[in-house]
């Protein structure tokens, strides 16, 4: 087990940023912590790199208790939202720091940036500065920076949270192929629940401070632990008093089942390629509903017009909260 | 340009054609006379003593009003901009009465050379922690956590990341307090007392050269405190060009 963090508190104040918190990251696997802002899982990834002294709990790092190592001897690489980047050294230089810090040879120093500049495909700008990069190139930059010093664990904080959507999606898919080459425990923090779904092997939700559920991609999306989990990883809308994905609504023209609700469309949302349904139930009940495009055309679904909305057979549903939690 | 010109390049121009109308062995002649070289001497090691003093203490003063939360932070702020607000002449009466024949702190340097370190030192305070201040509020902290994440000791961070950040705003800070070094008069006239010799400076020397009618010496003098001015400027560019492509 390559992190273990246990009964881990942090407050600023009166505010409580952590509380108890007890988490196992296995070795060489891509880890994400995902949540709200402001619910905790920067200060735990800040704790377990020793940015963040916790003020009560342990964190082991690779079997040796790292509680209360500095940051500068826990070797863990980390990088940071907004690059953090040495604005006055080349690209091959911030590469270089850690190595040179560790007064390595010149020579292993030169062929370690070389192979990781080409690792993270930025040999051509090997001499520029950073300010000469993009954001992508130099979030590539500051990851091939972490990884120069041969970290136990690395660690990143929203490390595509300052980027445009497009470049993001490459970076995710980049990271992930990266990470299959690397291999090195890595454990990211987002607050979006598609990069965390598309990326990790495993997600920690952190919420308020704890940690609501631990697990795979799909099992967190199938089997959702609370409502909060549920309604975190992706849009969730009631039906006949149980929460439910929207794409696993069926609309119908005719019942299909006892299950069946009968309604009215009071609104039809064109998202590219998905038609995005609200219906009024006879019961009062406001459902949401996902189609394709092609789809909602053959219902002809207009404002106005009955149907039936059930919900498809095999779809997770839990019981909605009263409303009063 | 054309104001640029009106406003700087034309006087200095008149400076140096006043200065060599005698042609060049009267310009020697003005600043071999020893009196003056010794006056011209005092002011260039005055000037540089106080400007690596302020490179040292403006730089720590900085860092403690940027970094650190004490009582009287506020206070500090303000006290810090006297010496820029004060009229030079009030601050050398300050200094008459703090450190004259009768100090009240015992300390009488009236009529010594220290005199003029003194003066000087008050009057410079402020430039390199002015230029400093906002560079270091602008770093970013992240940058630092960076360089400890990769191994650096707190040491190590300053010296490699956040002084090589510094150093243009060092560099114009310690520009801009040797300049004022050099041309210094008022602060300094009253508690100096302006020995031949002893606690004379090229100002001072400028003002009684055209007091006794020489104009050509006076010129002579501010050519020189010019050329010395400008290869200072110049060196500490390279230095701070050094430091940063070094890091």
């Amino acid at each position: 087990m390559s992190i273990e963090v246990t009964g881990v508190n942090k407050r600023y104040g009166d505010f409580v940023a952590l509380e108890d918190i007890n988490l196992t990251i296995p070795t060489g696997q891509l880890t994400a912590l995902l949540g709200p802002s402001g619910g905790g899982k920067t200060t735990l990834l800040r704790v377990i790199a020793g940015l963040e002294t916790p003020d009560s709990g342990s964190v082991v790092i690779e079997g040796n208790d790292a509680t209360s190592l500095p940051v500068q001897k826990r070797n863990v690489g980390f990088v940071f939202q907004h690059y953090a980047a040495f604005k006055h050294l080349s690209v091959a230089k911030n590469v270089a720091f850690g190595l040179e810090i560790r007064k390595r040879p010149r020579a292993e120093i030169q062929a370690k940036v070389a192979e990781l500049l080409e690792l993270v495909h930025l040999s051509q700008f090997a001499n520029r500065l950073p300010s000469q990069l993009s954001g992508g190139q130099r979030q590539r930059m500051a990851l091939a920076r972490a990884l120069a010093i041969e970290p136990s664990v690395l660690l990143l904080d929203e490390p595509f949270g300052a980027l445009d959507a497009k470049v993001r999606k490459e970076l995710r898919d980049w990271l992930r192929r990266l990470h299959d080459e690397v291999h090195v425990t890595t454990v990211f923090v987002t607050h979006d629940q598609e990069e965390a779904l598309e990326v990790a092997d495993e997600i920690v939700v952190v919420n308020q401070g704890g940690i609501e559920q631990i697990g795979t991609p799909e099992q967190l999306y199938d089997e959702p632990a609370n409502d909060f989990v549920m309604s975190f990883l992706g849009d969730v809308t009631t039906l006949g008093g149980a929460l439910i994905r929207p794409h696993d609504v069926e609309v119908t023209p005719s019942p299909i089942s006892e299950h069946s609700l009968e309604g009215t469309v009071s609104r039809v949302l064109r998202i590219g390629f998905e038609v995005r349904l609200t219906v009024l139930t006879d019961d009062g009940e406001v459902v949401t509903a996902e189609l394709t495009r092609t789809h909602a055309r053959a219902l002809q679904l207009e404002e106005g017009v009955n149907v039936f909305v059930t919900p498809s057979p095999g779809a997770y549903t839990m019981p909605a909260p009263s409303p009063a939690a | 340009m054309l104001w640029f010109s009106l406003l700087v390049l034309i006087p200095l121009v008149a400076v140096i054609i006043t200065a060599s109308s005698g042609g060049w062995s009267a310009f020697a002649s003005q600043l071999g006379n020893e009196q003056t070289a010794s006056a011209i001497w005092l002011t260039i090691r005055a000037a540089v003593v106080v400007t690596l003093i302020n490179v040292v203490i403006g730089t720590v003063i900085a860092w403690v009003l940027v970094r650190d939360r004490f009582w009287g932070k506020g206070l500090l702020e303000v006290i810090i901009d006297i010496p820029f607000a004060l009229p030079t002449i009030v601050a050398g009466l300050v200094l008459l009465s703090l450190y004259g024949a009768e100090s009240p702190l015992g300390l009488h340097l009236a009529n010594t050379s220290m005199s003029v370190y003194l003066a000087l030192a008050f009057v410079t305070l402020p430039f390199v922690v002015r230029m400093v201040q906002p560079v270091l509020e602008e770093l970013d902290a992240d940058v630092e956590e960076a360089a400890a994440s990769l191994g650096a000791s707190r040491f190590t961070t300053f010296r490699r990341i956040i002084l090589p950040s510094l150093a243009p705003a060092i560099a114009a800070g310690a520009a801009l307090s040797f300049a004022r070094g050099m041309g210094e008069y008022g602060s300094l006239v009253l508690l100096s007392g302006n020995l031949p010799f002893k606690s004379e400076v090229a100002s001072v020397r400028i003002l009684s050269a055209i007091e006794n009618d020489n104009p050509e010496g006076a010129a002579a003098i501010a050519a020189m405190l010019l050329v010395v001015s400008l290869l200072v400027i110049v060196v500490l560019d390279l230095i701070q060009r050094r430091m940063v492509r070094r890091g």
